[in-house]
């Protein structure tokens, strides 16, 4: 039986009222269940978008460290050097020449270079100033020895070579640095990942608090929900949905606005190539790009914040619900 | 249809609110529950509508004990009853169509099956014209209306209203009440919970009286 079918003697209550509907295409779209342009959805917005943003540079940089560090250690590694010091009744020339023969005969050597008077001389410009007249002081020389990529050279025996043939030649492969050079690396990316974990909690947190100050405005629209029969899983589906949507407009506006800056930072380091300043900043932190790593990575956290996000949502719901029934 | 069997309630560790309630409601019956302020009215209410469980007796409905439903089938068993609240529960973001056609939504069904329907209800409650109108421009009468229409879209077996003319005046008040007798009529069974003696003078109906927590029954 319908409805609105008329009762047998009686009025319709409204019939006085009764005016003629719109037409039926004049209805707007149907609105979805949930509010879409809340003001405590925009907010939630803002928050999503401000950490993954926050996040986003957090894990670019400690990439950049890390990789950074990486290079320190390996630069350091693929040189070692070889000192030649001045002695009575030695020629320190023919001394140079003979160790550099030396090592250029040693496998796995890349390039060897001997430091030119004048190159030695200008090593201790800055503490001796210019104008040095070198043969008056005894200045021991250097030979810089790039090793091939991969390559470890047998040093001892290289060394025991240099004893036997060249006396003042000694061979430093760097060891005491490299050591202090992987702890401070370990210690950078040490601090990194603990500095990215904690933006990531710090992240999880307030993205979850900032869903559940936003759910909890939703709160008669959960009743009404549970009041006219829908089930806890339909209920939960409408939020969680829309809050993932939210939470991943948020965190493409953030994630978005970190790749941009990468990419940004980027092109002006390619564009500072090889002039002064970009020598120095590639020295500091390696060619400074996150790679296609650190972009994918940005991306991956985009979705786990809104993952996040709808995952707050559902439990909202579901403790609301709760005590509901 | 709904059985109660010395069911009582009470909130944590308090006092019964409501005590050793024994009574049913029929199919297609009408009945006011009354009582002072503070009686149980609403507690009752939400008895019926599986919003809250008894401490202890028996509530079956629809010829299921409500104790052993799960909450999914209390969901199913809920889309049989229509609410309507004192304080409407209109949201405030939907216009009045969206609100009434709620309850269709939630079933799963698709607009276009339901749109003819839900605008024919609409000009029935006489909000024909406001129906693209947002809750926030409805008058209360209108708002009533509108709350009383979400609750019968899909049909229900028993319509529990709270309190329904508690927020109009008295003229409006018989309007909603001849409204909530054309349902009756039209098969629905219909609790009334009200404290107003001349809107139950209107009508003669079974009346289901709280008082100190024990439901005495008028037939």
């Amino acid at each position: 039986m319908s409805m609105t079918e008329p009762i047998e003697g009686m009025a319709e209550p409204w019939d006085d009222l009764e005016a003629a509907a719109p037409p039926a295409d004049a209805l707007p779209a149907v609105a979805a269940i949930v509010p879409r342009n809340s003001l405590a959805g925009r907010s939630l917005g803002a928050v999503v978008a401000i950490m993954t943003f926050l996040a986003s540079l957090t894990t670019g940089a400690a990439m950049v460290v890390v990789s950074a560090a990486g290079d320190w250690e390996s630069e350091v590694g693929r040189e070692v050097t070889i000192q030649v010091r001045p002695a009575p009744g030695h020629d320190i020339e023919g001394d140079l020449r003979k160790a550099t023969e030396i090592v250029r005969g040693a496998p796995g050597i890349a390039d060897v270079q001997p430091y030119t008077k004048e190159e030695s001389a200008r090593l201790v410009e800055p503490w001796l100033g210019s104008g040095l007249a070198l043969d008056d002081l005894p200045m021991p020389r250097l030979i810089v020895v790039k090793l091939l990529p991969g390559a470890r050279p047998n040093f001892a025996a290289l060394r025991q070579m240099l004893a036997t043939q060249v006396s003042t030649a000694s061979l430093d492969d760097h060891r005491r640095w490299i050591e202090s050079m992987r702890t401070m690396a370990e210690t950078a990316v040490g601090v990194c990942i603990a500095i990215f974990a904690l933006v990531l909690v710090v992240t999880v947190l307030s993205v979850t608090f900032a869903t559940r100050g936003a759910m909890a405005t939703n709160r008669p629209i959960i009743e009404v929900l549970h009041y006219v029969g829908a089930t806890d899983n339909f209920i939960a589906g409408q939020f969680q949905r829309h809050f993932l949507v939210l939470g991943f407009k948020g965190g493409a506006i953030g994630g978005g606005a970190a790749i941009l800056l990468f990419g940004l930072v980027e092109a002006t380091n390619a564009w500072l190539w090889g002039t002064p300043e970009g020598d120095q900043v590639a020295a500091l932190f390696g060619n400074l790009t996150i790679g296609v790593t650190g972009y994918l990575a940005i991306v991956l956290q985009i979705v786990f914040i809104a993952l996040v996000t709808a995952f707050a949502s559902r439990r909202t719901v579901r403790r609301t619900l709760q005590t509901i029934d | 249809m709904i059985q109660f069997e010395n069911v009582g309630l009470r909130y944590g560790f308090g006092r019964e609110v409501l005590c050793d309630l024994n009574f049913g409601i029929q199919n297609h019956s009408f009945q006011f529950l009354t009582g002072p302020s503070g009686a149980g009215k609403t507690s009752l209410l939400r008895l019926m509508l599986m919003s809250l469980r008894p401490t202890r007796g028996l509530i079956s409905m629809f010829k299921h004990d409500t104790a052993t439903l799960s909450k999914e089938d209390r969901a199913h068993l809920r889309r049989r009853i229509g609410i309507v609240f004192q304080d409407f529960r209109l949201l405030d973001h939907m216009t009045t169509y969206e609100n009434i056609a709620l309850p269709l939504r939630v079933l799963g069904k698709d607009e276009a099956n339901y749109r003819a329907e839900v605008i024919e209800l609409l000009q029935w409650v006489g909000l024909g014209e406001r129906m693209a109108a947002l809750p926030a421009v409805l008058s209360g009468g209108e708002k009533q209306r509108a709350a009383i229409a979400r609750a019968v879209i899909a049909r229900p077996q028993l319509l529990l209203a709270d309190e329904p003319t508690g927020n109009v005046d008295p003229n409006l008040g018989q309007r909603l009440l001849r409204l909530f007798i054309e349902l009756n009529k039209s098969g629905t069974a219909v609790v009334i919970a009200t404290h107003d003696i001349a809107l139950m003078d209107e009508y003669d109906a079974r009346r289901l009286v709280l008082h100190d927590g024990r439901l005495h029954v008028y037939d």
